[in-house]
């Protein structure tokens, strides 16, 4: 056979595609395997079809679940994308000041998971923690195990803590590859700070916006670590997104086939948001200051 | 000697190439000439082996090509950026090549100094690529083209991006460089000028199909199309669409030109003429030739380039010395009759002016 | 008849003179010696309308000299004054400069009539004028068809020709700057593009400085010529000065292709000695005292190749055909020296003779043209 390509390269794939079919496919089968059978133990198992996910999609509790999760999702998107394009466009351009800035940014990132949630379930105690403690002292009514706002602004607080950095470092990667000569033409042409950030900066920035974008929304959307260890899903269950719903569902309460269908909706659900995600932003006439928030 | 058998290809984001039958004789330069998007990169990456031919067969030395990888064929390239490993000194991004095909050292040694010393780059062998200027960069890229003695070197317009002065220096040396070391080398340009200069034998590319070949001279004394005599003039060729009448060319808006002796003898009927600049002389208003307006003039110092608009039609004439001619200036075009280029309607030659 | 009108809307703006007053440059902060200087103590007045270059090779100022002029750098040493107003510290937005760069600058997602429309956009002008001016601008550069478009979707050439339209399309503007612009444009349309632009400069007469390394751009474009090698003018002229004239041997050498014959001779009296042949060159020269380099400079233009007796014998070692004209590479007692032969002339034998042209052969000293006298 004649061939200008080395297939000799697919070898070198082969190792991480079977990595992944053991990691990931065989398990996602299994779970959909799950998902059309029920059991009462004893490994016996019947087949019940999409029963499963009839009753998860006509449940209120998925229902209260899944909002809950995209209000999360969309909270944090909108605080976190925005704030991180507006520290990057901050940061300085050269100098020494650039990789002290770089360091500080990476800081939060390089904190494992739960650690970033026990840090806050202790900073945001109102006994003894500093947060919870100076607001209750200047008279803000605050308890994150009480108040369900509170809650709220306590786990979207830490992950815009935890993650704005990562926007920052990709949109600072995709700003400093600008070249210089369009800054120069700006200028010439007379154009405003908001004409240069909305007709050069955003254009140039649009490919790793998207990643950004994509990264968070998948990351926050499948939250679970940090309300998990902070609030534990409640107060009530107020901050019980799809994520712990899925735990306490599937350990919790051994529900194996309505878990395993509710994590097969989670899947699609993820990949259909992030599908469509990809698909404005990538649009020929995409316009970023209507696309993005 | 390579060989291109009815070589076609594809593609969408880079120019086509359609139906190429081409042989190369080693030892000689060969330049493939065109404009841009005319092929000419999507050719040499086919002859290197980047890419595999949509249709067709590649023989280098009788021997098969078509599906050899890159890496198993002797191939050496020059592009038209600067492409050197930073991180290494001069002497060893010359050796690079020998290096992964395990030449012994002394012999490496021998062969970089070589090659340096024919591009006059020798003492600048242990320094960094970053530390030379980009003539000297380009340098140490053709040295290691050189060095590698590739049986097949392909120099993608190696000398695009350097200064007009060191352009014609390096434009010199390259036919001596590599003169005698028995490679097929392979020239892509867009300028007819450098086709000119170092060329042995010329191929134009025009939109993917080759439009002629042949030695620079012959193709610019006697192009066989339309297409030819404009890829190989610059400044660009003047041309018109005429009709012929015994010994008189007549053009749109009672234009009118003698016809020379070598076209008098043709059938009357519709031509296209083509004219070079430096043939179309200027006199004096209302003398016998096409009266037209000076659009702009460029003088270059020796030389005085004249754009006159006749009837919305653009006339270019390239004069010896300098003459001072306003815009709006009236002033006669006298074409010379006998150094016209006669084409049919078609585009092909029909006749060319005698003598050349 | 676009032209006409178009310039008949330009005629009420005023017009300005731009003068740099003992400007010098260093990339460095603290710089302590001449050599720190990117940029040698110049003097340069531009008049209003003129169409200027600055032609050198790569590295020796001439980009750092523009950008002086536009404000995106500030010289360490002395000021720009624009029709005597100092300016030097002012940015390049309120200096009313337009500059076009080596590579297309586009806004990716803007039209292309947006982004001709966008350096008036940003000044204020009333929407009807803008269009007009647009319209027209466009036109004569033939993108009227790509209006609508998406700038980043047309090819390079037509993308460099909407970073001219941005830069033509401001009346107001003191000077139009080029950074080698036509760098990314294949070779047949440069010979269009560049006549269009002495075109625009005939009907706009804006002052126009074009920087570039490429002679021809640059003699066919300006009317005046400034040269700059190492950071320092080596000459200010016309194109037919710099040519018939050259003040310096750089300058010879740089200009005309190829360049200058430049041959290291002798001088005795009325006679000039060259590796120990005497030429008559019936002239009289005055050599500065304590010159140490005499040259002998003569254009491969003034070169004549002949079988005459007395001529200088060389043996001929190439000829390279350029088709309009052939190009002899001629050796002399190891000078080496290049004649043109005009077109029609027969090939010279392996060995002739070579005449100079008297009224073009110069002395140098130390590099800079002596005087001649008759």
């Amino acid at each position: 056979m004649q061939k200008t390509h080395d297939h000799k390269a697919l070898w070198l794939v082969a190792p991480a595609l079977l990595l992944v079919a053991f990691t990931a496919v065989i398990p996602l089968m299994t779970v959909v395997n799950y998902s059309v059978q029920d059991t009462f133990g004893n490994n016996q198992f019947f087949w019940v079809g999409a029963e499963w996910y009839r009753e998860i999609l006509q449940s209120d509790r998925f229902h209260a679940a899944f909002l809950r999760q995209i209000a999360f999702s969309a909270t944090v998107l909108a605080i976190e994308i925005p704030l991180g394009l507006a520290i990057a466009l901050s940061m300085p351009k050269k100098g020494i000041s650039v990789s002290v800035c770089l360091v500080l940014m990476a800081l939060p990132l390089l904190i494992p998971w739960n650690v970033v949630g026990t840090i806050w379930q202790i900073f945001a105690r109102v006994d003894i923690g500093l947060l919870g403690y100076t607001l209750n002292g200047l008279g803000v009514d605050y308890n994150y195990t009480q108040n369900v706002g509170a809650a709220w602004a306590t786990l979207i607080i830490m992950d815009v803590w935890h993650w704005t950095s990562l926007v920052v470092l990709l949109c600072y990667a995709g700003l400093v590859a600008i070249p210089p000569v369009y800054y120069q033409a700006a200028r010439i042409d007379g154009a405003s700070r908001w004409a240069v950030f909305r007709y050069i900066e955003l254009p140039k920035m649009s490919r790793v916006l998207l990643i950004a974008v994509l990264l968070r929304f998948m990351d926050s959307f499948m939250i679970y670590t940090e309300p998990f260890v902070v609030t534990g899903g409640g107060p009530g269950n107020a901050t019980t997104f799809l994520s712990v719903d899925l735990v306490k569902m599937a350990i919790g309460q051994f529900d194996l086939g309505p878990a395993a269908a509710l994590s097969v909706i989670y899947f699609l659900i993820v990949i259909l948001v992030s599908w469509a995600f990809y698909t404005i932003m990538t649009r020929e006439d995409f316009e970023p200051s209507g696309g993005v928030r | 000697m390579l060989e291109l058998k009815s070589i076609t290809k594809h593609e969408r984001e880079q120019a086509q190439v359609k139906d190429i039958t081409l042989s190369l004789a080693p030892g000689k330069l060969h330049i493939l000439l065109g404009p841009t998007l005319s092929g000419k990169t999507t050719l040499m990456r086919l002859m290197a082996g980047l890419d595999r031919p949509t249709s067709g067969e590649i023989v280098m030395n009788g021997q098969a090509m078509t599906g050899v990888p890159v890496r198993k064929r002797n191939v050496a390239m020059v592009y038209q950026q600067f492409v050197n490993y930073p991180s290494l000194s001069v002497f060893e991004n010359i050796a690079s090549p020998l290096r992964v095909r395990r030449v012994a050292n002394r012999e490496i040694k021998q062969k970089v100094e070589g090659a340096a010393d024919v591009l006059g780059i020798k003492e600048f062998l242990h320094r960094r690529p970053s530390e030379l200027s980009g003539g000297q960069q380009q340098r140490v890229a053709l040295a290691r083209a050189l060095a590698k003695e590739a049986s097949l070197v392909l120099l993608d317009e190696p000398l695009a991006n350097l200064d007009y002065k060191l352009r014609e220096e390096l434009r010199t040396e390259l036919p001596r460089i590599f003169k005698g070391n028995g490679a097929v080398i392979v020239y892509a340009t867009s300028e007819s000028a450098e086709a000119m200069l170092i060329g042995d034998s010329v191929t134009c590319l025009h939109e993917g199909r080759i439009a002629s070949t042949g030695s620079a001279r012959s193709l610019y004394d006697h192009p066989n199309s339309l297409v030819t005599a404009q890829i190989m003039s610059d400044p660009p060729l003047n041309t018109v669409r005429i009709k012929k009448k015994g010994a008189i060319l007549e053009f749109d808006g009672d234009g009118r030109l003698h016809a020379g002796s070598h076209i008098e003898t043709l059938a009357d009927g519709p031509y296209e003429i083509g004219l070079r600049p430096h043939h179309l002389s200027i006199g004096a208003p209302a003398s016998c030739g096409i009266d037209a307006v000076v659009a702009t003039t460029e003088v270059t110092g020796s030389e005085t380039i004249v754009h006159a608009e006749f009837m919305g039609m653009r006339w270019v004439s390239l004069l010896h010395g300098v003459h001072a001619l306003n815009t709006g200036d009236r002033i006669s075009l006298n074409p010379a009759p006998d150094k016209l280029f006669v084409f049919d309607e078609t585009g092909a030659l029909v006749v060319a002016p005698p003598g050349c | 008849m676009k032209l006409a009108l178009l310039s008949s809307l330009l005629r009420a703006v005023e017009m300005a003179q731009i003068d740099l007053n003992n400007i010098a440059h260093s990339y460095l902060a603290a710089p302590s010696s001449e050599d720190d200087f990117a940029l040698k103590k110049l003097n340069v007045s531009w008049q209003d309308g003129g169409a200027y270059a600055l032609l050198g090779p790569s590295g020796c100022g001439k980009t750092t000299l523009l950008n002086i002029i536009s404000g995106l750098l500030q010289p360490t040493q002395g000021a720009v004054l624009f029709d005597g107003a100092d300016i030097t510290t002012s940015p390049p937005e309120v200096r009313n400069i337009a500059q076009i760069f080596q590579f297309p600058v586009i806004y990716d997602t803007m039209t292309v009539y947006h982004n001709l429309a966008f350096p008036l956009q940003n000044r204020k002008v009333p929407k009807h004028e803008i269009d007009a001016r647009v319209r027209r601008l466009a036109d004569m550069l033939e993108l009227s068809k790509y209006l609508p478009r998406k700038a980043r979707d047309l090819s390079a050439d037509e993308k460099q020709k909407i970073s001219l339209g941005r830069g033509l399309v401001r009346e107001d503007v003191t000077a139009i700057l080029f950074d080698e612009p036509l760098t990314v444009i294949d070779p047949q349309l440069k010979w269009s593009l560049r006549s269009q632009l002495k075109r625009l400069h005939a009907e706009f007469n804006h002052t126009m400085i074009y920087v570039t390394h490429d002679q021809t751009e640059a003699l066919t474009f300006a009317d005046q010529i400034i040269v700059m090698s190492e950071g320092e003018v080596v000459q200010t002229a016309s194109p037919q000065e710099l040519f018939e004239r050259p003040a310096h041997t750089f300058v010879g050498q740089f200009i005309g292709s190829p360049g200058m014959n430049v041959l290291p001779c002798a001088l005795d009296g009325h006679h000039i000695s060259l590796a120990g042949h005497t030429i008559n060159v019936g002239c009289n020269v005055t050599l500065p005292s304590g010159a140490e380099c005499i040259e002998l400079g003569v254009r491969p233009e003034f070169v004549k190749v002949t079988d005459n007796n007395d001529a200088l014998p060389v043996t001929v070692e190439a000829i390279e055909d350029a088709g309009r004209y052939r190009i002899a590479r001629l050796r002399f007692r190891g000078l080496q020296l290049a004649a043109i032969l005009p077109d029609g002339a027969p090939p010279p034998s392996e060995t002739a003779g070579v005449l100079f042209d008297a009224d073009n052969v110069h002395i140098y000293a130390d590099g800079h043209l002596v005087g001649k006298r008759a």
